[in-house]
């Protein structure tokens, strides 16, 4: 009975997000057809596309800041912190790691660490900025992490505005000096180079980093003390308290990791670019909070969570490309997918303890007292 | 004599349990009919199908004769069905008239509401029931008892000819239950049907006609009090002999294991919750802390569990200062908890039970070593409790809400009990959980009294209070006024205490 019940937890468990990608193909499909578009050129376009070598290395490049971001806005969620910021800390940690990095000189290794612990230093101080506000003035973190967004975003734009002041106003080599080879971290091109030919795309080094924040995630939630105070300040935080968990240290040391590892989600960007520039990419906090809430915070869930959305980010460009679809289609898709994703985790809960109450009460009937 | 209600084959069915099964019932006008039956038997489900609060999967109801089918509690009250909730739901900040008038206002030219009307209908009901209370008193001054009869007011006001009343002794003292009883036999005589749930037997043979008893969903028998006794209807509800939670040879040492001196602990308006209160419990003993809920208990509890701030005394635990000492030096020193409500502070209901188990102990052995959680430790010990607990459930790994709230209780005590805790704070320990969960309870405790466990027992419970405890202590508006043996005390005599009535007439004098 055990058995079989594990194994109908473990289909529940999928059955609500490869519900939401199939519903979302279906319901997109009807509004290209009401567009004028025809779905099965658009979607055989974009599953051809995602075939290609190449594409596949750009999708894991995209997904791997992604990722890291997903963690970050997971860190949080696990306690019932809605770190909202994750967009304002990578952003302020990127410029700052990028900045060092561009300012010093050393050994490969010291060099590519300095950049990362300046990155998750300063991401880690953004976050505990909002979770020191909420635990000694009472701040919610949802509105103090949004405004620390406005206010990082504000900051960076006078840092840039002041580099530029100093010459001629030029796009081009704007943003922070460029980081020397010692300080960045090597492609992973071997991998891919082993299946074919990758043209011009280069796999991220960062991958790396983001297996290890993944595995290193879940051993803190899974196998250590300190992740079950976390899990069970975000369970029931009177319980956890009563249980001995310190609640304000808590949100603290869960905001320091969340900025922590938040920090990090730019330094895929550095790499590839070498500087900071205006041109920075944006929104990877916002859609890391997508990918996690589509995960379910975990660790395995987020990593298919950023795949997903790399594949549609690559399915935005062929789209373009071919003419098949609107691009826009692939944000409707999304829409769609993280709705009816979050709708069947919540029916799929809900029918879950219905059946363990059902099984509970039989065992209650079964044994007379 | 003309049936008020009659229930036949009333079956409602929740996810996993069968709340009523075929239950039939028959209340005839102007009588006060008790419902009596365990936790979980499924009264106040019945009743809440009486009064459309919910609607019955099978069955038929009929109010004065006429088939009903309610959808809503607002067409019970047009039948002239009125519940008084065991929860009051009044607004404290409002006068009595307001809190019983409101959403049925009367009103007058130009869209006002008619004060004087209002008044006059109010002292009419009153007059007509025996009821009296002055309408103009704001309700957060008045005592339980009196809310109560605002309650029923209220419900009266509306023209309810039959009364349910939800557990109405279960939140008053004694002397209260005496002044409630004789409201009941006034709006008796005054030709109200009352319907009541109770599982104080003794109450119940006190003030009823008819007592029906529910046992796992079913109508089990109707009696009339006159024909049975208290062990008689312990016995139909339960099916089997009723425990008492009586300890027997004092295992009391002289050995102090909690100290607490004149303790001081300020509520959020910063006025004293707790004012110069000192406790001593013993290796071996317990020590029950008796009073109206409200007078000082759960912030002694929080003040030696340690998640409420103490502002002047001392807390001592096996002679080591642990006034200032966080939640988890004290957890770990060895201070075991049972929390007074097992959702709020109890159980991660969304969570496994293994990893219940490991709640409040999770820095130490098995579930811990160093910063590493033990899984597999966690794991056993839950399967441990299981056992020996009789924690029923299907397997360890559902979540904590699939169990009925006696088997959460269980896990809870079995979680406390076997981390072998030196002082154990059991708040209400046995509330909300049936009879033979209860025994059990009471089981452990004892058993691990005589391992020389001390215990601070709060309880509502006086039989429970007076049983289990070696001293019991009364605390009364933050204060402590008496102590009191329990060998000696009688629970009147104890509600007298713990209403002040007792201290008044000591000081007068």
């Amino acid at each position: 009975m055990t058995e079989q019940s594990t194994t109908r937890r473990l289909m529940m468990q999928f059955a609500a997000p490869v519900g939401a990608v199939v519903l979302s193909v279906i319901a997109s499909a009807f509004i290209l057809m009401i567009a004028g578009s025809n779905p099965i050129t658009a979607y055989g376009d974009m599953l051809r596309h995602a075939a290609k070598l190449e594409t596949s290395v750009s999708m894991i490049n995209r997904a791997t800041p992604l990722y890291i971001s997903g963690v970050a806005a997971a860190v949080g969620f696990k306690m019932n912190i809605f770190n909202i910021g994750v967009e304002g800390q990578y952003r302020m940690a990127a410029i700052f790691a990028a900045y060092v990095g561009g300012a010093v000189a050393l050994p490969t290794v010291l060099h590519i660490g300095l950049i990362l612990i300046v990155a998750m230093a300063v991401g880690g101080a953004w976050a505990g900025l909002a979770g020191a506000l909420n635990t000694e003035r009472g701040v919610n973190i949802v509105i103090s992490t949004i405004m620390l967004n406005g206010i990082a975003l504000g900051i960076i734009a006078w840092l840039v505005r002041s580099w530029q002041a100093e010459g001629e106003i030029v796009v081009v080599g704007v943003g922070t000096e460029e980081i020397d080879d010692s300080g960045l971290i090597p492609n992973l091109n071997f991998i891919p180079e082993f299946f074919g030919d990758i043209r011009s795309e280069e796999l991220t080094g960062v991958l790396i980093i983001a297996i290890v924040i993944g595995a290193a995630y879940h051993v803190l939630l899974n196998r250590t003390v300190f992740g079950y105070d976390l899990r069970s300040s975000g369970l029931n935080p009177l319980a956890a308290r009563a249980g001995g968990v310190p609640p304000k240290r808590m949100v603290i040391i869960a905001m320091l990791m969340s900025g922590g590892v938040g920090g990090l989600v730019g330094i895929a960007e550095i790499m590839d670019k070498g500087r900071y520039n205006p041109n920075f990419v944006g929104f990877l906090g916002f859609n890391g909070i997508s990918v996690a809430l589509l995960g379910r915070n975990h660790p395995a869930g987020i990593a298919v969570g950023a795949l997903l959305w790399a594949f549609l980010d690559a399915s935005s460009d062929i789209l373009q490309v071919t003419g098949a679809a609107p691009k826009e289609i692939v944000d409707i898709m999304r829409g769609v997918i993280l709705l009816t994703a979050v709708i069947g985790y919540e029916i799929v809960r809900r029918i879950r303890v219905r059946d363990e109450a059902a099984q509970a009460a039989a065992r209650l009937a079964a044994v007379p007292a | 004599m003309a049936l008020a209600i009659e229930l036949s084959g009333i079956t409602k069915r929740f996810p996993g349990v069968i709340a009523n099964d075929d239950v039939n019932l028959a209340v005839d006008a102007g009588e006060i009919h008790a419902i009596c039956g365990e936790n979980g038997a499924g009264k106040s489900t019945l009743m809440k199908i009486l009064y459309g609060m919910q609607s019955a999967d099978e069955g038929e109801m009929k109010v004065n004769g006429t088939a009903v089918n309610f959808a809503s509690p607002g067409e019970a009250i047009n039948e002239g069905i009125g519940m008084v909730h065991q929860h009051f739901m009044l607004a404290p900040q409002l006068t009595v008239l307001e809190n019983v008038i409101l959403g049925a206002e009367p009103m007058k030219r130009g869209n006002r509401i008619d004060i004087a009307a209002g008044k006059e209908h109010l002292r009419e009901v009153g007059d007509a029931y025996g009821l009296t209370i002055d309408p103009d008193d704001l309700v957060e001054t008045l005592e339980v008892g009196e809310r109560q009869r605002v309650e029923i007011i209220k419900v009266l006001y509306r023209g309810a000819k039959i009364l349910i009343l939800d557990e109405p002794t279960a939140v008053l003292v004694p002397q209260e239950v005496d002044e409630l009883f004789r409201n009941m036999r006034e709006l008796k005589a005054a030709g109200t049907t009352i319907l009541f749930i109770d599982h104080k037997l003794e109450e119940v043979l006190e003030i009823s006609d008819t007592i029906t008893i529910l046992r796992q969903g079913r109508t089990i028998a109707t009696v009339k009090p006159g024909d049975v006794t208290t062990a008689d209807l312990a016995e139909l509800m339960v099916g089997s002999e009723l425990p008492t939670p009586e300890t027997t040879e004092s295992t009391v040492t002289d050995e102090i294991a909690l100290e607490v001196k004149s303790l001081t602990v300020l509520d959020d308006d910063h006025r004293p919750a707790i004012d110069d209160v000192s406790v001593v419990v013993h290796r071996g003993e317990i020590v029950g802390v008796a009073g109206v809920e409200g007078n000082g208990q759960s912030e002694l509890v929080n003040a030696v569990v340690g998640t409420d701030r103490v502002q002047a005394g001392t807390i001592s635990l096996l002679g080591n200062d642990i006034t200032h000492a966080s939640v988890r030096h004290r957890r770990e020193a060895g201070i075991g908890y049972v929390p007074q409500d097992r959702h709020h502070e109890g159980l991660l209901l969304d969570a496994p039970l293994w990893e219940n188990a490991a709640l409040g102990h999770q820095t130490k052995a098995p579930f811990s070593s160093g910063p590493w959680f033990n899984r597999a430790g966690a794991r056993e010990r839950m399967e441990h409790i299981r056992q020996r607990f009789d924690v029923r459930t299907p397997d360890i790994d559902v979540s904590a809400h699939a169990l009925s709230g006696g088997n959460q209780q269980k896990l809870i005590i079995g979680r406390e009990m076997s981390a072998s805790p030196e002082v154990l704070i059991a708040a209400h320990p046995t509330r909300g959980i049936d009879v033979g969960a209860q025994a059990a309870v009471w089981d452990e405790i004892r058993h691990a009294r005589s391992a020389g466990m001390a215990t601070l027992l709060i309880s509502a419970d006086l039989e429970e209070l007076i049983g289990l405890s070696d001293t019991i202590i009364v605390m009364y508006k933050g204060r402590l006024v008496a102590e009191v043996d329990p060998a000696t005390i009688t629970p009147r005599e104890l509600g007298s205490f713990m209403t002040g009535a007792a201290l008044d007439k000591e000081v007068g004098s």
